[in-house]
């Protein structure tokens, strides 16, 4: 494909379009499914920004991170914290309000939440420039979990007991739209220069090296803009529904590796049909209440024996 | 004083449990470079199976003796050895040559059907350990208190660990685990039967685990299906801690985490005991990336 010239009329109508048919899935979801469902495919969405950014750093970056829960965590009590304490004095906007009104503090809040988790994939995308493999891993994965203790016991987030009296803002479209731009900057992101670096330190860090991309820098910016997202999702998850510390357990950051792994590592529409595909069945195998559990995970055993390489493997589906 | 030395006995006892959970991981991650996620989930079948035993032998309570327990602890760790041969033949041998994240879903999945398993089999409220041996407080010098279970747990571990040692560096088997561990191809070229090895690398680990559960049934008597995932997660950290792939970096790293846990639970406040073994280790790598006793190796272009 030949690159096109970037044009703003053509983005502007894009993120037009997105949001346009954003609300409308919203209201029609709203209209026709009952409140289970509509509930499913908020996390669905969640889950598919939660998937489509790790996959940027798991998949696309070749690192290893096991942390994702950590990112998402500290989205969603800074955005939590920010809505809480700063919005009302800001926006003069009180946790009832609802409506109209509630927007462009919903829509700070996530950016709130966004840079404050992309400061700290900064932080931890550090190391990375000594640690390779499953060291990175090990690192992310206590990342994750001192960010959960600390946030256990600072008191002005509620600590222990949960974060209370967090306005529930977010639906359906907010989600959607979130999902959206996820995708839409990953895939602009990987069909760029910035794109082929990142799959350059992927198949071969020394080769790439050599060639002269900088790693470490598109390494830390990986975690980085992972770690945005992640924080997005976060914020839009803690104004959803009841926020606590245990949301967002090492068990959050291996669900989301398995949709990445599932649905083909390097594979944003992989990531997508694995976030979904991983919402949905648990919730598809309720009728068997107690056993569910079971067959998900002897599920998991089989499709990695069948197809080792995810769903759809390093391709987007389609040609190749 | 007497506080520090009563907190850094307590972590060595404690310390001692994860560097036998550590011994598993790092067995098997110096083979198959698999992180072993189910591993966490075998020491609590280890325990599990324990119960069931000493229940069926009337090994516990009051016609608990010594030979009784010794047997329970036996019968754990062949049940343990026989799960973790079956996990490794059913699980991870399909996926061996696949990419090693393909390898790590699998044994997440794995995990996770142990947990839930256990939760439908065993039931998800706690259980009581029994007693296998009577507990007896030992008063040591400077006003230390330890229990006989404490002292039961560290003597356990260290002939474990001193027994292990003898079999990799003594024995045929033992360097033939070496070998593949060194370089798997290498060694099948050799006439290595690298799949043998492999088993019963998976069979000595998961003994381990076993076996560690049994000890934690005797000092922290309530057991159930979900226990395993701290611990697992910890001890695996503990491997990493020492150097993954070492053996005495597997125990180094066990007890530095069991006793900067107590520490912390003593000094200042056990909300941050599961966040202390992170710090440490987040230091430790960025001082020493490949762990106290790992080797770093260069890769060849």
């Amino acid at each position: 494909m030949s690159p096109r010239r970037f044009s703003l009329a053509r983005s502007l109508l894009a993120t037009a379009g997105v949001l346009v048919l954003a609300w409308g899935i919203d209201r029609l979801a709203g209209q026709v499914l009952n409140p289970y469902l509509y509930r499913i495919l908020v996390l669905c969405g969640l889950n598919v920004m939660l998937a489509l950014s790790l996959n940027l750093v798991n998949g696309i970056t070749g690192q290893f991170s096991i942390g994702h829960a950590g990112f998402m965590a500290v989205g969603a009590y800074a955005s939590a914290a920010f809505t809480v304490y700063a919005v009302p004095r800001l926006f003069g906007v009180g946790p009832e309000a609802a409506g109209a009104v509630v927007m462009a503090p919903l829509f700070l809040a996530l950016l709130v939440g966004g840079s404050a988790s992309a400061l700290a994939g900064f932080v931890v995308g550090l190391p990375s420039m000594r640690l390779r493999g499953d060291y990175l891993a090990i690192v992310t994965l206590g990342f994750g979990e001192i960010i959960r203790v600390a946030i256990l016991n600072i008191d002005a987030v509620g600590g222990a007991r949960g974060f209370a009296g967090v306005p529930h803002r977010t639906d359906l479209a907010w989600v959607l739209a979130g999902a959206a731009a996820t995708f839409l900057v990953l895939r602009n992101l990987l069909r760029s220069y910035h794109g082929r670096a990142f799959l350059a330190i992927r198949e071969d860090e020394i080769a790439a090296e050599a060639l002269g991309v900088p790693t470490t820098r598109y390494k830390v910016t990986a975690f980085v803009i992972a770690a945005f997202f992640a924080g997005v999702a976060g914020a839009l998850f803690a104004h959803y529904t009841y926020l606590h510390t245990n949301s967002f357990t090492f068990m959050k950051s291996i669900e989301v590796i398995v949709m990445v792994v599932l649905g083909g590592m390097g594979s944003l529409v992989g990531s997508i049909l694995g976030a979904t595909v991983l919402t949905a069945l648990p919730e598809a195998l309720r009728f068997a209440s107690a056993e569910r559990l079971i067959i998900y995970s002897v599920l998991l055993i089989v499709l990695m024996i069948a197809r080792p390489q995810g769903i759809l493997g390093k391709t987007e589906g389609g040609r190749r | 004083m007497q506080e520090l030395f009563q907190q850094l006995a307590n972590g060595i006892a404690w310390g001692s449990i994860y560097a036998l959970i550590a011994l598993g991981y790092t067995m098997v991650y110096g083979i198959l470079r698999l992180i072993n996620f189910a591993h966490g989930d075998v020491y609590m079948v280890g325990a599990f199976a324990a119960y069931y035993f000493a229940i069926a032998t009337g090994a516990g309570g009051a016609t608990a003796s010594l030979p009784g327990a010794l047997l329970v602890l036996l019968g754990a760790m062949v049940a343990c050895a026989l799960l973790g041969v079956l996990i490794e033949f059913l699980a991870y041998r399909p996926v061996r040559r696949s990419s090693r994240l393909t390898a790590l879903i699998t044994a997440i999945g794995v995990s996770l059907f142990l947990e839930n398993v256990g939760l439908r089999v065993f039931g998800a409220d706690p259980k009581f350990f029994p007693q296998l041996i009577p507990p007896r407080r030992i008063h040591l010098a400077g006003g230390v208190v330890v229990t006989n279970h404490q002292v039961t747990v560290v003597v356990v571990s260290i002939l474990l660990m001193v027994g292990l040692t003898l079999f990799i560096h003594r024995t045929k088997t033992g360097k033939a685990m070496r070998a593949v561990a060194f370089h798997r191809d290498a060694a099948s070229l050799m006439g290595i039967p690298v799949n043998r090895i492999i088993t019963i690398t998976f069979a000595i680990g998961s003994a381990l685990a076993a076996a560690a559960g049994v000890l934690v049934g005797l000092t922290n008597p309530k057991i159930e299906p979900l226990m395993g995932i701290m611990p697992g997660i910890k001890a695996f950290v503990a491997a990493v801690l020492g150097g993954i792939g070492s053996i005495p970096g597997a125990v180094i790293g066990g007890l530095v985490m069991g006793v900067s846990e107590y520490l912390v639970v003593g000094y200042l406040s056990s909300t941050y005991r599961d966040a202390i073994a992170f710090i440490i280790l987040i230091l430790v790598l960025l001082i020493r990336p490949a762990g106290l006793l790992g080797r770093n190796v260069a890769e060849k272009v």
